[in-house]
């Protein structure tokens, strides 16, 4: 047998936490030399199959390297792919849409074929093979804890230190001739380019920010064009995003929506079952209302929304949406009722618009910090008084 | 390419042209073209575009750049108010980011 069985299944102990500290547990990991996947198993050239593994459907066949044995994976997804990709921007078991770290293979590649560097993120692994077929490459994935390309780099686990360790950990200086790593320019917050030089000898080529780009990039003697270097933020983009913002707050969603259910009853008789439910199904419908205007609508009208704080893009859809329901459905339930509606739909709009910095391709810390301190005191004070005009509104 | 604009005079980015070697890297990593490099020797020309990713920070071989970088991300702020800790992105490893 070989050394894969004695070897730790590497348990990510600090998953939970972010930023740098990658270094020491990474020693630790260290520990298994596994040049190969651990699916990728013993002896019998074709019998891939062992106890407890599971050969993953994008591997289709296996090459004999200086290195051992590599999986050849398929560039087109498959239906499970796409079946995947769809329940993760959903929020459907994200946090578990990882690959195994190491090397894998596309195409038929030598020791002069590039190696291009990759999250163990499902969505990035499979946007960079089906954007390369055609392209004969090695492709390193390393152990970001399933996190994609940015954000690992944000948090460091995408970084210069887990480079070197996987360009060590599959023995890569014996595979190919050359030393040029190709690594996803979106990874360079996490990457020191000197560092992985100094650290491991290899010289690191930034490639294009998409991966569509790459056989452009190859093309064109692995220069990328300025448009290329430039993170877009397109409405596309904008709006893939925009069912995770719902799934994220789903909890304060449920919860709010009770209290309002319940706050709804209250009038006159004390509680009143028939007004929680009129009441209190109209304002969980208001909010619902105003959470579409923030967290759909704002990100998708993005650039031209008047203003550049978040907050403030949501402040307008959430008004505009408000005053056509208090003139439309909601005319005849009285002015306080009325002035609660709008207040309440413009807090949560602006609230909900301002947590889609946390998607956005360009904010920066700063600002939205700076944003924060100002709009958070104006949401809560239109919210509080939303929630007193309209309870006093039931007596 | 639509251009986005976030808030003006923020960004914590400063360039030491002293100790620049003009190699260009910071160029080449920021995504957002904030950095440009002319006759050897980088230049800021579009400070409002940086979103403090630190990519050019930590590529530059001779530490002529600094920023505070971290993630421009409001509930990762908010967490970070009441818990006190560095804001980070652990809110569940966003697509874009989280
Ligand atoms: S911090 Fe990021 S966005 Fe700002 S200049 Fe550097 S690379 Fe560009
Ligand atoms: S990376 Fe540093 S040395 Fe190189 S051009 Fe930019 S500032 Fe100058």
């Amino acid at each position: 047998m070989n050394q894969n069985d004695s070897c730790c299944p590497p348990p990510p102990a600090e998953a939970a936490q972010c930023s740098p500290p990658v270094k020491k547990a990474q020693s630790v990991q260290v520990c298994c030399p596994p040049k190969i996947e651990t699916k990728s198993c013993c002896p019998p050239l074709k019998n891939h199959l062992r106890a407890g593994y599971r050969i993953e459907s994008f591997v289709k066949a296996w090459t004999d390297t200086a290195v051992g044995e590599i999986p050849i994976i398929a560039p087109k997804l498959n239906l499970a792919d796409y079946r995947g990709r769809i329940a993760m921007r959903w929020g459907i078991g994200r946090d578990r849409y990882s690959i195994t770290p190491g090397l894998y293979a596309i195409g038929t590649p030598d020791e002069h074929s590039e190696v291009l560097i990759s999250a163990n993120y499902k969505l990035s692994f499979d946007a960079l093979r089906s954007s390369i077929e055609g392209i004969n490459a090695w492709i390193l994935v390393i152990d970001t804890k399933g996190v994609n390309v940015w954000c690992a780099a944000g948090k460091g686990t995408f970084g210069t230190d887990e480079i070197i360790r996987c360009v060590q950990m599959v023995d890569l200086k014996n595979l190919i001739e050359h030393k040029r790593l190709i690594v996803p320019q979106l990874g360079a917050p996490g990457v020191a380019a000197h560092l992985v030089k100094q650290g491991c000898g290899f010289t690191v080529i930034y490639g294009p920010v998409k991966a569509s780009d790459l056989p452009d990039f190859f093309g064109a003697d692995m220069q990328a064009t300025v448009a290329m270097r430039r993170v877009g933020f397109s409405l596309r983009e904008r709006t893939i995003l925009t069912p995770v913002e719902i799934t994220m707050l789903r909890w304060q969603i449920l919860y709010a929506a009770l209290a309002l259910l319940l706050l709804g009853g209250i009038g006159r008789h004390i509680f009143d079952f028939a007004a929680a439910w009129t009441r209190g199904s109209s304002a969980v419908f208001t909010g619902f209302v105003g959470l579409l205007a923030g967290s759909v609508l704002t990100p998708m009208l993005l650039p031209w929304l008047p203003g550049r704080a978040f907050s403030l893009k949501g402040v307008w859809i959430g008004l505009g949406l408000a005053l056509l329901l208090s003139f439309s459905l909601f005319s005849g339930s009285g002015l306080l009722n009325q002035i609660a509606l709008l207040l309440q739909v413009t807090a949560i709009s602006s609230y909900t618009a301002m947590n889609f910095t946390g998607s956005s391709t360009y904010t920066s810390p700063s600002g939205v910090e700076k944003e924060m301190r100002l709009a958070i005191p104006c949401q809560l004070g239109a919210a509080v008084l939303a929630l007193t005009l309209w309870l006093w509104a039931a007596f | 390419m639509q251009n986005h604009e976030y808030l003006k005079g923020v960004a914590t980015l400063k360039l030491d042209q002293n100790r620049c070697i003009g190699c260009g890297l910071c160029a080449t990593v920021c995504p957002h073209a904030v950095l440009a490099v002319e006759e050897r020797l980088a230049r800021i020309i579009e400070l409002d575009r940086c979103m403090e990713c630190g990519a050019c920070v930590g590529n530059c071989p001779v530490a002529a750049l600094s920023v505070n970088a971290g993630v421009g991300c409001a509930s990762a702020i908010i967490h970070s108010w009441i818990t006190g800790e560095e804001p980070n992105c652990d809110c569940s490893g966003g697509s874009s980011c989280c």
